[in-house]
């Protein structure tokens, strides 16, 4: 079905969030829709599932006009939204999770019509090579299985227009591969599909056409075929981006960091770390490549004092750290820019002034004898956002009003405040625009070129293959493989983070 | 700007608050005034006209018997007896006298709520604070008598401290809720405080009510002023100056920031390096003294006496109160006043009118209730606000 948004505006106080958006997607057509945080992507995706209306604009379904009152109708008139976060209750089974909601019921008791349900989700999932156990729970199936459910669920509402935001957050390159098969197996059926996404490659790889916003307006509509990575990049930011992270080669000096024969727990305790040996000398990058939920954070945690080890040994800087504090391993000369920074790098309620301070409030110039230097908090922090480019109104501003990307910027300019030797990043561009990327990325090379030595752990295989000096590949709590930065390519870092051969 | 943002913005919701649980307080006793509603069928203009003279009697008694009535204000002005100056300022006294317990257990509740502990054992700290006061006077009773209130005050204070000290160290070390052990340790003290009432050493010879020797022949907290029947002692300066020791503890230290950024997220503050335990213990520690150091100047300046029953729970009123008051210092001794002064000019209310006492509560328990539900008083007022990222509106 012919799916059009005309002249699209949504307003909200102070901000105009959609600006006379126009995009369009055919019957068995696949549009990517690129844009940075904030560019109104997800605006325009609540306005198209029905949870907002538009201030002006009109949505044509096979060239009819419709008026979404509530997602129900979106539903009813054949959307279908993927999100990034899947909507899953983890107990319940793949047929029960599709029907939820959709359930056929049977009998004057109004009982479950199971039997029917799976039947369809059976002939679904074989007609459109969604290959999923139909009686398999939820919480069994790993993430790229799950987000199949998500497509089944759409499909048995009979959607076709399918609207994937993110789909391959979460995926490794294995199973984002085999996602583009299944859309493509869609399209050939008739689905249209709008595939949400920042990722350049992917989705110069599986769209048709390609439309970009920026701030809220369409800022190009391109075929894969007449553009390349840098325009798009171009077109998202609005100005010259430089994809590949210039750096000289490094000059790796004496080790800085070394992990040897570390098993750690995770929550659970579950061997999340199975015996990892690792090096990182001062002046390099070295990337932990891995799909999430491989042992990565609990790897982390344990080097910056967060996590006792079951066994091996971290050195940092000549010191034992095996038992030594959060404080005590950030005063070795550790920064330390953690994975989730909203819940563990920030205190969203507290100002940015007081998050600037947040790790070294107990030291001069910002403190002495127990009391805080006001003048001299202020100060630094106001450089700070001065050297950082944080956009914020004022240092007083609390810190959960900041966009992501000025707030991982907040968290970035504290750790680099203090005289760095090791920097620890776990995910440290995960949802931020191209342009703060790049930003980022300039700082940690900067870093490394000052002598520092750098341990990046990320799900990206972008970021690793443009910053990291060496690669190791991190599969089931264990390294698969140790690539120098320079020859690595993505076929074989993928393969490793599939924990192939 | 700054004045705007730090002062009068949080103020507002519980200004509005206040103001609509009087609203509400009318309407409700309107609905309660039988003998007026009777009058309706026949005459209802006459009626409402009737009810609503009498609801603006029942709230000027409440302010006449919370502040003093301003004719006998301006005589004592001109007056050098002091019968008529003690007659005229004593409602605003009786106040500040029924205030200054609230602020300090105000702040206790406030620190730890900040520092992200709900300690609701604030009752237990406040008597414990009281006994260990009370058992210092009497053990040493000869002692100078500055020294021996400084002594009193200082081993009240600690008692309180060690009694929010325990269920500090209990969820630091061992992850025990503090909800359950602080109000358990509720019910400890009251039983020790009982136990130790049927001491020979704390009870006067011969008595068998819970209730202590009189401890003001021995020592007390010096009054401010030395008139009849003036009961306002030095405390509430004391706990004036304690609301802005723990402003500029919680906001000029390194201690206070730990402690906020505890409050804020555990996690964080952890990840930044502090020691999450140990914010926990000192919170409860720092809020257990204060409510402490309330309870022994109530009992060594107000009462004279330890009993069971000093505190009418000032302490469960102080979660209310520090949920009123944002958990700011400045805002527990405004909502300390406005208890004190519900409290004091009810008195006057309920003689005057008839209307009991009980009415106060229910406008006591309507402040907290707007205040618990402010989504509830912006849609009264129409008041927006927006979230973080300035588009949703919460």
């Amino acid at each position: 079905m012919r799916l059009e948004l005309k002249e699209i505006t949504k307003r909200f106080p102070g901000v105009l969030a959609n600006d006379r958006i126009s995009i369009s997607v055919d019957r068995g057509e696949v549009l990517g829709l690129l844009g940075e945080n904030g560019a109104g992507k997800t605006t325009l995706m609540n306005i198209l599932s029905g949870i907002y209306r538009p201030d002006a604009g009109e949505i044509l379904i096979g060239g009819t006009v419709r008026n979404f009152h509530d997602p129900h109708q979106a539903i009813d008139a054949g959307i279908g939204m993927v999100h990034q976060h899947f909507q899953l209750v983890p107990v319940f089974d793949v047929v029960e999770s599709v029907a939820l909601g959709a359930e056929t019921v049977t009998g004057w008791l109004g009982t479950f019509g199971r039997a029917a349900a799976r039947r369809r989700v059976v002939e679904l999932s074989e007609q459109h090579g969604l290959d999923v156990d139909p009686d398999a729970k939820i919480e069994d199936l790993p993430v790229g299985v799950r987000q199949r459910v998500e497509i089944l669920k759409a499909l048995y509402r009979k959607s076709d227009i399918l609207v994937l935001d993110e789909p391959s957050a979460v995926l490794t390159p294995a199973e984002t591969h085999d996602l583009f098969k299944i859309i493509r197996g869609l399209t050939a059926g008739g689905t249209s599909v709008i595939f949400i996404t920042h990722k350049l490659g992917e989705v110069l790889e599986v769209a048709d056409r390609i439309t970009v916003l920026r701030r809220g307006a369409v800022a190009g509509t391109v075929k894969p075929a007449d553009t390349s990575r840098e325009e798009l990049a171009n077109l998202m930011v609005g100005r010259d981006v430089d994809l590949l992270v210039s750096k000289g080669p490094a000059k790796p000096a004496g080790v800085v960091l070394s992990v040897k024969d570390v098993q750690v727990m995770n929550d659970r305790l579950q061997m999340a770390v199975k015996g990892v040996s690792l090096e990182v000398r001062a002046g390099e990058i070295v990337a932990v490549a891995g799909v999430h939920g491989n042992g990565q954070t609990e790897l982390v945690e344990a080097i910056v004092g967060l996590r006792t080890i079951d066994s091996g040994e971290i050195v940092i800087g000549g010191e034992n750290v095996v038992h030594a504090s959060p404080r005590r391993v950030a005063d070795l000369g550790v920064a330390h820019i953690p994975e989730d920074r909203m819940r563990d790098g920030l205190i969203a309620g507290m100002t940015v002034e007081e998050n600037y301070i947040l790790d070294s409030y107990h030291r001069a110039p910002y403190s002495s004898r127990g009391w805080l230097h006001a003048q001299e908090v202020a100060a630094a922090a106001a450089q700070g956002v001065r050297d950082y480019h944080i956009q914020t109104p004022s240092i007083d501003t609390i810190a959960s009003s900041l966009s992501g990307g000025n707030q991982q910027k907040v968290v970035v300019a504290r750790e680099f405040s203090r005289r760095v030797k090791l920097v620890v990043a776990a995910q440290p561009t995960r949802g931020l625009d191209v342009g703060s990327i790049e930003y980022i990325h300039t700082r940690l090379v900067e870093q490394r070129d000052a002598g520092a030595a750098i341990l990046i752990v990320s799900t990206e295989l972008d970021e690793v293959l443009a910053v990291a000096d060496r690669i190791a590949v991190m599969f089931d709590g264990r390294i698969a493989g140790i690539l120098e930065g320079a020859s690595a390519t993505r076929e074989a870092v993928g393969i490793l983070m599939g924990g192939g051969e | 700007m700054t004045v705007w943002r730090r002062t009068i913005l949080p103020a507002l919701m519980p200004v509005l608050a206040v103001f609509t649980a009087f609203v509400v307080g009318s309407v409700f006793l309107f609905l309660t005034d039988i003998e007026n509603l009777k009058h309706f069928p026949g005459d209802p203009v006459g009626t409402i006209l009737a009810g609503l003279v009498n609801i603006g009697k029942a709230y000027s008694a409440l302010v006449l018997g919370a502040f003093g009535v301003p004719a006998k204000l301006a005589a004592a002005m001109g007056s050098s007896d002091p019968k008529v100056i003690a007659g005229a300022i004593r409602p605003i006294t009786e106040t500040l006298v029924a205030s200054s317990p609230l602020i300090f257990t105000g702040l206790a509740v406030a620190i730890s709520f900040r520092t992200g502990v709900f300690n609701i054992g604030v009752e237990g700290q406040f008597i414990m604070g009281a006994l260990g006061a009370t058992v210092a006077v009497l053990a040493l009773p000869d002692l100078p008598k500055p020294l021996l209130l400084i002594l009193a005050v200082v081993i009240g204070t600690l008692s309180g401290a060690l009694w929010g000290f325990i269920p500090g160290f209990l969820k630091a070390r061992t992850g025990a809720h503090e909800v359950i052990t602080t109000i358990m340790l509720n019910y400890v003290a009251a039983q020790v405080v009982l136990f130790g009432l049927r001491s020979d050493f704390l009870k006067p010879a011969g008595s068998s009510t819970p209730i202590s020797k009189v401890l003001s022949t021995i020592v007390r907290v010096p009054l401010i002023f030395q008139l009849p029947a003036i009961r306002l002692h030095y405390g509430i300066v004391v706990a004036l100056i304690m609301a802005v020791l723990v402003s500029w503890f919680m906001f000029k230290t390194t201690k206070g920031f730990e402690l906020r950024a505890a409050g804020f997220s555990l996690m964080a503050a952890r990840y930044a390096g502090m020691s999450a335990g140990g914010s926990i213990m000192l919170a409860m520690a720092l809020s257990g003294g204060l409510a402490g150091l309330g309870g022994t100047l109530e009992v060594l300046g107000t009462v004279g006496q330890m009993s069971n029953d000093l505190s009418s729970g000032f302490g469960f009123n102080a979660i209310a109160l520090a949920l009123l008051a944002g958990n700011r210092p400045g805002g527990v001794v405004a909502a300390a006043l406005l208890f004190g002064a519900l409290r004091t000019g009810g008195g006057l209310m309920q003689v005057k009118t008839g209307i009991p006492l009980d009415l106060l509560f229910f406008v006591q328990a309507l402040v907290i209730m707007f205040v618990a539900a402010p989504a509830l008083i912006r849609s009264i007022y129409r008041i927006k606000v927006y979230s973080a990222d300035g588009v949703t509106p919460q």
